[in-house]
């Protein structure tokens, strides 16, 4: 059989596509793990709440698109700055396995209050951004996909500049490091925190908004949340280079094996790959392992 | 020295207690006049590096609580101050073991330095100041600091400082682990920075006889409180002093009577 190369490209365009929305959702992950060393399970939440957000004020409210965006994304950020503030702050100091149950109340919470708010049923996000196909080549992308995929890699290519070369990258790396040292140095750490949970608020806000337009919403699309979580674990839970490639790696994997193996077989190829790069690489791709001198 | 204006710090009676269980501290009072060197010495575990950690209130983040005394920086109380704010009030405190940003690079520990400026002044454009003190962290200056050597490392824990432009700076034990030429060196340099800049300093040193050699007070700690203390010139000519930090004996070991010998017991307690 003549292997269809044209399909295949499709298929691994689609895949880039939704890994560059899981690469965004990473790094909103990477973001807080990094700044408060909080493994934060309800970012998949935190994104359906800023596509909630989005239906609202554009649906609901009948907002202009321009409009309805950065208002879900104030949302979002605002959303984080509370999470920060009301459950994360005051557990400064309890054990890492606290705050990650913590996190995965919160996550039940927000479900909760989805549905409460806005009900149980899937729908659709108001399209914004037409629906003519786009072709690289011969091979078909659809539109939604490539505007997806343009505006996280650009988001994300702002993170990374900012991260080595803004003044408060550094205020964030340097607390990463060491906190003791940071507020020594007159850094703000507890701003550094709040800062952190904002910004990442932010972009998973924006990064629901994304993947509801391509996919819908619904009260249960927090589940990509755990496609972003094995993204984090692949590229190491501290690396921004390490939320990109692993979001870029799993995005594809769950392409190809969705599309010639068999949909079941998509969280299997996944986690398989989990496995076997944890078995290689037990920091991930890119995480941190300590400099060691002797 | 001037009389009129308070010291730069005032560290009176204050207690220190661990997780809310070991004290630590018990009544220690110290004080640096502006634009002095002011050495504290003592044993392992005396509490020196407690001390610092009051004073800079770097403490809290141990699960350490000062329950007793005050602190006054510059002639105020530093109690309602968070860490980073009285680092911007210009207090720097250089911890032990440098703590210098291991997977940041050289400069980037030195911008990380600068939030310390946040309310007085903006940014400086260069780091020609610490270059200029220590021209091998210019060479170094886009390579990760985790890779500096030891002493590397202690310049730029020092630089850092530098860059925070403060009126006191707490060292603590800045020696540690150097050769001893790499000692003089930092030592001299550290004088000069005292001269140049005019920051007054608080020194915590194991190496008694250069921590001497730069300071112009010492007071000298044992079991969280201060035992000894005079100006450089005064403890130099104190037998104990000679004898248990200074490593110079006073004659031949028979000359010593009983008295002497037990005298030499309660002493040593000073010494680990
Ligand atoms: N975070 C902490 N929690 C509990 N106890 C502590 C803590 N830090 C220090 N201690 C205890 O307080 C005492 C004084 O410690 P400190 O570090 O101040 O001593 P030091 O004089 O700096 O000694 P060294 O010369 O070895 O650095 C020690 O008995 C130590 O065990
Ligand atoms: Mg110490």
């Amino acid at each position: 059989m003549e292997f269809d190369w044209l399909f295949f490209c499709e298929v691994t365009l689609a895949g880039l596509g939704s890994g560059a929305l899981l690469a965004l959702t990473a790094l909103a992950f990477v973001l807080i793990y990094k700044a408060t060393k909080v493994v934060n399970l309800a970012i998949g939440e935190m994104l359906m709440v800023g596509a909630y957000l989005f239906f609202s004020f554009a649906a609901g409210f009948g907002l202009p698109v321009w409009l309805a965006i950065p208002l879900a994304l104030i949302g979002g950020g605002l959303l984080g700055a509370i999470v920060e503030r009301t459950i994360i702050r005051p557990m400064l100091g309890e054990s890492a396995i606290s705050v990650f149950m913590v996190t995965i109340g919160l996550g039940s919470v927000l479900v909760g209050l989805v549905e409460i708010i806005w009900g149980a049923a899937p729908t659709q996000l108001p399209d914004f951004m037409g629906t003519t196909p786009l072709f690289i080549g011969d091979a078909y992308v659809s539109r939604k996909i490539a505007i997806g995929f343009a505006v996280a890699s650009i988001v994300i290519a702002a993170f990374v500049l900012a991260f080595r070369f803004w003044r408060g990258g550094v205020a964030l790396r340097a607390t990463a490091t060491d906190q003791g040292a940071a507020y020594s140095c007159g850094i703000d750490v507890p701003k550094v925190f709040s800062a952190a949970w904002i910004v990442a608020g932010v972009a998973a806000a924006g990064a629901g908004i994304l993947v509801g337009a391509v996919g819908g919403i619904s009260p249960t699309m927090g589940v990509f949340g755990l496609s972003a979580l094995v993204v984090v674990i692949v590229g190491g839970l501290d690396s921004i280079a390490g939320a990109l490639v692993g979001g870029l790696i799993v995005g594809l994997v769950e392409a190809w094996s969705g599309t010639f193996i068999g949909g079941e077989y998509k969280l299997l190829a996944t986690f398989g790959l989990l496995i076997l790069i944890l078995m290689v690489r037990p920091y991930g791709l890119f995480g941190t392992v300590e400099i060691e001198r002797l | 020295m001037t009389s009129a204006a308070p010291p730069i710090l005032d560290v009176s009676n204050i207690e220190v207690i661990y997780n809310k269980t070991v004290q630590v501290l018990r009544g220690l009072s110290l004080c640096v006049p502006r634009g002095r060197i002011v050495a504290l010495l003592g044993s392992n575990g005396a509490g020196k590096s407690t001390t610092l950690k009051a004073i800079s209130r770097l403490l809290e983040l141990e699960d350490g609580a000062v329950t007793g005394g005050a602190i006054r920086f510059d002639g105020a109380d530093i109690a309602p101050l968070a860490p980073h704010a009285l680092v911007r009030k210009g207090l720097f405190h250089v911890m032990e073991g440098r703590r210098i940003f291991d997977d940041l690079t050289v400069e980037e520990n030195l911008t990380a330095a600068t939030f310390a400026l946040t309310g007085r002044r903006a940014p400086p454009k260069s780091f020609d100041i610490v270059y200029d003190y220590f021209p091998r962290l210019h060479e170094r200056r886009s390579g990760l600091a985790g890779y500096l050597s030891g002493g590397e490392q202690q310049m730029l824990a020092i630089g850092r400082a530098l860059i925070a432009d403060p009126q006191l700076i707490l060292l603590d034990e800045p020696s540690l682990g150097l050769s001893p030429m790499l000692v003089e060196e930092i030592f001299t340099i550290i004088a000069r920075i005292n001269r140049e800049q005019g920051a007054s300093m608080l020194l915590v040193e194991q190496n008694a006889a250069v921590a001497f050699a730069v300071s112009h007070y010492a007071y000298i700690m044992e079991t969280g409180k201060i035992v000894i203390d005079g100006p450089v010139e005064t403890l130099m000519r104190d037998q104990d002093v000679r004898e248990f930090y200074l490593g110079m004996g006073v004659g031949a070991a028979g000359h010593k009577s009983f008295r002497d010998i037990k005298h030499y017991k309660r002493r040593k307690r000073w010494l680990s």
